[in-house]
This record gives structure tokens, sequence and C-alpha cells, in this order.
């Protein structure tokens, strides 16, 4: 049956008014099937895939954006696409449950009806079930697992280490893992991985001065038999997204050439599967996997898009299925391979929703992530203020959570203007909750949370933007770093996606007046990648404005008016800023 | 590597990469030791630079690869890596486009030495970075962009 919009939200009001929301099995009865669940197995080799959980231990809220523009050859493809579009691409039926978990549609509204997200008692008990139906499965870590949680940072990550190997982890790669600096990966990959028999494995990361590897660039295994191998690929990017100071004898990069190399080697061992475990970013693995042959699949995150089904690329003798599979703990990956006659003859996959209400928690893991709180808990649960807006981060140019970070560091800092990173993780608040300490630090826990106020001028605030415009919109993947747009506080300007770097910003006005180039101009500004920083964190910043407010209403966004990427762009919807 | 293996090499590369090329019979004395060439070193543009190494408009060619970070990692220390696969080749140049002084180094091979040559460049600013080969007489070249970007904000 086809549900309009207007149907769903009657259905929704009725759901809510009859007390449904707290017992989301019986309002889920008409939209998802009871056997929501049941993935039969298909062949013999199965994976499973998480990846940028950012350390969200318990269920959360998390939008999808509304905006995610894709340029160049992107444009308009998958994961480029939005809401109803997204919708149409996959078919899947609106007003539904996977609706609500792939796009930001009626969120507020169907958040009630569905509940929260992933946590990893919930995550545990699907991870088992989908094992049981599949002996031998191996359980995959995208990375940007240690990371964006309160706990995480203030454990060292040792509560998402001990909770990766409770769930069962067998493969992991890294990200924002290395800002807990060199020493800590390696000390954790050496003993805590080593005895739990994990393999980190990074083809990617080399010493910077002989270009030796720093971790396994694979790992064998065997499954029913067949053997596998899984490429590791971190973050390219690390180094210059992240600070390089934390890990000043490592060197990144995309590296195709050793990444061709490692697939031939695999496959000479007698590797039958080939696959990539990536945190490259979905564009980035889309290339990738066009230009390297003998993959069978990478198991794509860092972009948090949550794609339903995979995308199949052709190259020069075959073909590779690059998946992406969402952030904070919202999705499980499922995929299913048949190898016969020593190669991969047919794949199933299935992207599932974590939904914690229709999955019981784990006991063993439930009592884990209650016991690795508790010391934490008076501090996690201090209620700062309670906000009547809804609050998100994710999207290209802002989220009303952004507005309040940079709202907050202009006010108690003084500043004309604010950067924030665009930071793609980071969970959702839906109108009336309280603004705990806990949901502050899942927008802001890092190890380089220092706040800094900077005289620049017009000119200087100019290419800023402009070079983080270009790690965003540059038409070549492999020249993009998979953040969004650094959010801006203060300054009203204008963005061209599709023009060239330096050309792509306009119109930039402060307090309503022309930003003069050679003018200074007070900026406040968080996350230094340069070593040496010595500001107030964030999170007190901010902890101090939300104190003073009390009540957070009326939240005013400041998005740019988008100039070039067309008015029908299935990379953007409900747009309020302006689209041409 | 091992860490006895790693020092060992570390103290031999403090001792000067052009004494072990000088050892390994890449260079000849008398090219690294050769008169500075001021003109083309600090000629401000990329043609002048050229013109100076005497290749002033040289053909494109799909023979000469240059491996080098889409983005760097330190614009401080760019690694490149070019190979050359044009027979005879006697000289390998590299240019970063916008830097202040674009003729970053110009190396001379002899003795049938191998068109490879690998180092790390400062970069002030996203640019192309050219190589210019000269083989038989004549001049080749390539370039590959390099992005420099002053970071933070991913992920």
């Amino acid at each position: 049956m086809h549900m309009n919009r207007r149907e769903f939200l009657q259905l929704l009001a009725v759901a809510a008014a009859s007390g449904m929301a707290l017992d989301s099995k019986s309002a889920l009865a008409g939209n998802a099937p009871a056997n929501f669940y049941d993935v039969p197995r298909h062949g013999n080799v199965s994976f499973l895939h998480f990846t940028d959980c950012h350390a969200q231990l318990l269920p959360v809220w998390f939008r999808e954006p509304n905006v995610n523009l894709g340029v160049g050859a992107a444009l308009g493809k998958v994961p480029h696409l939005v809401g109803q579009h997204l919708l149409k691409e996959y078919g899947i039926k609106p007003g539904g449950a996977e609706a609500h978990a792939f796009t930001y549609l009626d969120f507020t509204e169907a958040a009630k009806v569905y509940g929260k997200v992933g946590g990893f008692a919930h995550l545990k008990t699907l991870v088992d079930k989908m094992r049981a139906q599949r002996p031998g499965a191996l359980l995959l870590d995208g990375g940007d697992t240690w990371q964006g949680s309160a706990t995480s940072l203030w454990t060292n990550a040792q509560d998402m280490v001990d909770a990766c190997i409770k769930l069962g982890v067998d493969v992991m790669t890294p990200h924002w893992e290395s800002t807990f600096g060199a020493k800590r990966v390696m000390e954790i990959v050496n003993k805590d991985f080593k005895k739990a028999n994990i393999d980190f494995v990074a083809q990617n990361i080399v010493t910077n001065d002989f270009g030796d590897q720093v971790f396994k660039p694979y790992t064998i295994k065997e499954q029913n038999g067949v053997k596998i191998a899984v490429i590791g690929q971190a973050f390219p990017y690390t180094p210059i997204a992240n600070p390089r100071w934390m890990v000043p004898d490592w060197s990144f990069g995309i590296r195709d050439d050793s990444m061709q190399k490692w697939v031939d080697e695999a496959r000479a061992k007698g590797a039958q599967v080939v696959i990539v475990l990536s945190h490259n970013g979905m564009d980035v693995d889309l290339k990738m996997a066009g230009r390297v042959t003998g993959i069978d699949a990478i198991f794509g995150g860092h972009t948090h898009d949550g794609v339903p089904q995979p995308v199949k690329i052709k190259n020069a003798k075959g073909m590779t299925l690059v998946t992406n599979a969402g952030s904070n703990g919202k999705f499980l990956g499922v995929m299913d391979f048949e190898v016969k006659g020593k190669r991969v003859t047919s794949f199933k996959y299935r992207l599932l929703p974590v939904f914690s209400n229709l999955l019981p928690a784990d006991p063993a893991m439930d009592a884990y992530i209650k016991k690795v709180r508790a010391p934490y808990e008076s501090k996690l649960s201090e209620k700062l203020a309670v906000s009547d807006d809804f609050l998100y981060r994710r999207g290209n140019f802002n989220g009303t959570w952004d507005q309040l970070l940079v709202d907050a560091m202009m006010a108690v800092k003084g500043a004309d203007a604010a950067f924030s990173p665009g930071f793609r993780w980071g969970t959702t608040l839906l109108p009336g909750d309280a603004i705990t300490m806990e949901r502050l630090m899942d927008q802001t826990a890092i190890t380089y949370p220092q706040t800094t106020l900077t005289s620049m001028t017009g000119e200087m605030i100019k290419t800023i933007m402009e070079d983080v415009a270009d790690n965003l919109f540059n038409a070549d993947p492999y020249y993009q770093q998979g953040g969004d747009m650094v959010r801006v506080g203060g300054i009203e300007y204008t963005i061209a996606p599709n023009a060239a770097i330096g050309k792509r910003i306009g119109s930039m006005t402060i307090k309503g007046k022309p930003v003069a180039a050679s003018k200074t101009y007070k900026v406040a500004g968080w996350a230094p990648v340069a070593e040496g920083a010595t500001g107030e964190p964030i999170w007190d910043v901010v902890a101090t404005y939300l104190r003073d407010k009390k009540v957070i209403k009326g939240l005013k966004l400041n998005e740019p008016k988008i100039i070039g990427v067309g008015k029908s762009n299935p990379g953007i919807a409900n747009y309020k800023g302006g689209v041409s | 590597m091992n860490a006895l293996r790693r020092n060992v090499l570390k103290g031999a590369a403090g001792a000067g990469v052009v004494a072990v090329a000088v050892a390994a019979g890449l260079l000849k004395p008398t090219q690294a030791m050769a008169a500075w060439n001021k003109a083309a070193f600090e000629a401000k543009n990329v043609g002048d630079a050229m013109k100076g190494i005497g290749a002033a408009s040289p053909a494109d060619s799909k023979d000469i690869t240059i491996k080098a970070p889409d983005i760097a990692e330190n614009g401080a220390v760019v690694p490149v890596e070019v190979t050359s696969g044009i027979a005879g080749t006697t000289s390998i140049a590299i240019l970063a486009e916008k830097n202040a002084s674009p003729l970053v180094g110009n190396f001379n091979l002899s003795g049938g030495a191998q068109g490879f040559i690998s180092t790390r460049i400062k970069m002030g600013q996203t640019s192309l970075v050219r190589a210019v080969v000269n083989a038989g007489g004549k001049s080749y070249t390539a370039a590959k962009e390099v992005k420099v970007t002053i970071g933070g904000c991913g992920g």
C-alpha cells in the first residue's frame, strides 16, 4: 500500500497518541514486516560490516542529510541522493521503517515512532543473530570507532576497544583512531587486539623515512574452506584533516599502485575472495574501484553514506562492488557471496538499520556498558539547557547543532565571526530534549579541542573558506577529504560548488556589510591542527553559554545561497538558504 | 625493517644523499660539483626556468611518470618520484610551477643510469609539479597537480 506523507503523519499522530511510541513493535507492525531481521543466508562466504559508529555505545537519534551534493561525475548519482530521490532510486516505500532509517524525511515525527538507533548491546544481538545463520562470517570494523563520545575520550579509547573485542570484531582499519596518537594506537594493536586476535590492517600507512608498512596491509582468513583476503585502506588524508604531529612518523595517501600490488599478491597466494575494508570515503572508493582490478568488494565508510545496495563498478578485468554503511551505529551491512569454481559468482547485500526497540539488548554487552559508564554518569547527565529546537549536524553546509556551537563561540569569546569544522559525526536531539554534557560531548569530543580567537583579514577568511570548499567540491574525488563545508557563524555568503578553487565563495557580508579584503576581523574557531594550541576546550565554552541560556530556541541557521547546482538537483531538498 | 638496520641507514642518510649517489656511480663528481645554474634556479617563472635548463619548449610525453601525493601531507617536504622511460635520458628536472622560484632541482644522469629520481620538494601552494626530461638532445615533459591545503575540518 502506498502511503503519502499526509497519511503517514496521521498514522504517526495516532500512534503517538495511543502510546505506541513506547512500544515501537506494534507501531512498526504496519510498516516493517515482523521478519524485519530475518535475512536468509546466501552462498558460502559472508561479511558483516559496521563503520563510523563514533564511539556511540548507547542508542541515539541520527538524522541523515537533506544536502549532500555530488559534483563532477558524481552529480545526481549514489551516494549524492537525499530524501525522496534516495527512496525512489532504491524503491523504498515512503513512510516505512527503512525510509526513516535512510532519509531525513519527517524525522522528528518518525523518530518518536521508530525509536532510537544503534547501541552496542543491540548491535551485538543483531551481529550474533546474523552469525548464527552464517558460521564463520567475518565482522569488519571500518574505523572511526574509538572517537566521538565523552567516555571514549575520557577512557583514552579503552571503552570502545573492549566493546569491539566483546562484539567480536575480526578486522579493523583506522581514521580518527590516529588522533589518540601513534603510541596509543600501537599499544592497542600490539596488546589488546593481538590478544583478542583482531587484525588491524592498513596498506596505505607507511613510515615517513623508508616507506615501510606500519601495519599489516592485509590478512588472509578462511571461511568454509574458501581463502579470503581482507586489505585495509585507512583514511588517506589523516595527517592533513587531523593533526599531523599526532602521527609524525607515518605517511598515508591513497596509493592505488600498492593496493594493486597487494591484491595481486593475495590472489597469487590463493585468495578466492579479495575485499577491501576502506575508510576512503565513497567517492574515492568508486574511483578506486575503476582503477584497481581484482577486488570483489570495497566495504566503505568515512562519508557516512547509508547506501542500501552496493554500486557496481566495472574495471579493466571485471567488476567491483562498493558499499557504504552509514554512521553512529545505525546500520549493519550484511554481504553474502556465493563462491564457486574459485571465484565469486553471485552476491546478496542488505544494509540493516539497527532499531534498538526491535532488538533486545545483549545482557553481557549491556552490563559492560553500564559498568564502563558508571564512573562518569553524574558528569555525563549534567543538564546544561533544554532545546526547543531540533538539533542535528549532518549536511553539506550547516546544521542546527553547529549553529549553536558558532553562536556560543561568538558570544563567549566576543568574536565577529566563528568557524566550526565540517565534521559529519555527532548525534541528533529532538525538540524538547535536554542538552546534557554527554550530548554536547557527542559534537565535540576530540583530543585537540582547544578554542582559538584570531585576527584575520577578510582575504584570509575567504582563502580558508575557498580551501575547505575545494576539499569538499573538487571535481576529482582523489582531491576531496570527505568532510562537509566549514560551518560559518557571523558571515553570510554564496557558494558555487561547480566553480574552480578560489572562485566558489562570493557576496561575503558581516552584519549586513561586505567583508573587506584588507580589514581585520576577530574570528573564533576550534580543533586547531597545529601543535601547541592552548585555548579553553570547546565543550567548556559551549557549556558556559548553555548554562547561561537555559533554553535554546529560535536558532537562526546561517546557510549560504547555493549557485549553479540546479533547483532539481537530487542531492538537495528542503533547503532554506536558496538554490539556483 | 629492524631497528638496527634503520639506524645504520639513517646514519648513512646523514652523510648526505649526494655522497651516496656518487658512491653508487650515479652521479659524476664533476656533475655534483658543477657550476650553479644561477639563471635557471633563480628564474621567477616556468618559461625562464625551462629556458635556463635548455628545454624552452619540451614535448608532452606519456613515458614520464610522476609519483607524488594528490594532496601533500606537509608542503615543506613533498615526496616526488620521476621515472623516465625515454631511451638515453640524460637529465631530469623538477619544477613546482607556483613556487616563487619554480625550478626545484635538475639531476644529470650518465653511464646508462636508469631514468629515475626520488626526492622531496618544498611547495608554497597548490600547483602543477612538472618534470622535464632531456634525452638525445630533445626535451620532454609531464605534469601532475599536487594540492597544498591548510588542513583541518575533515571527517
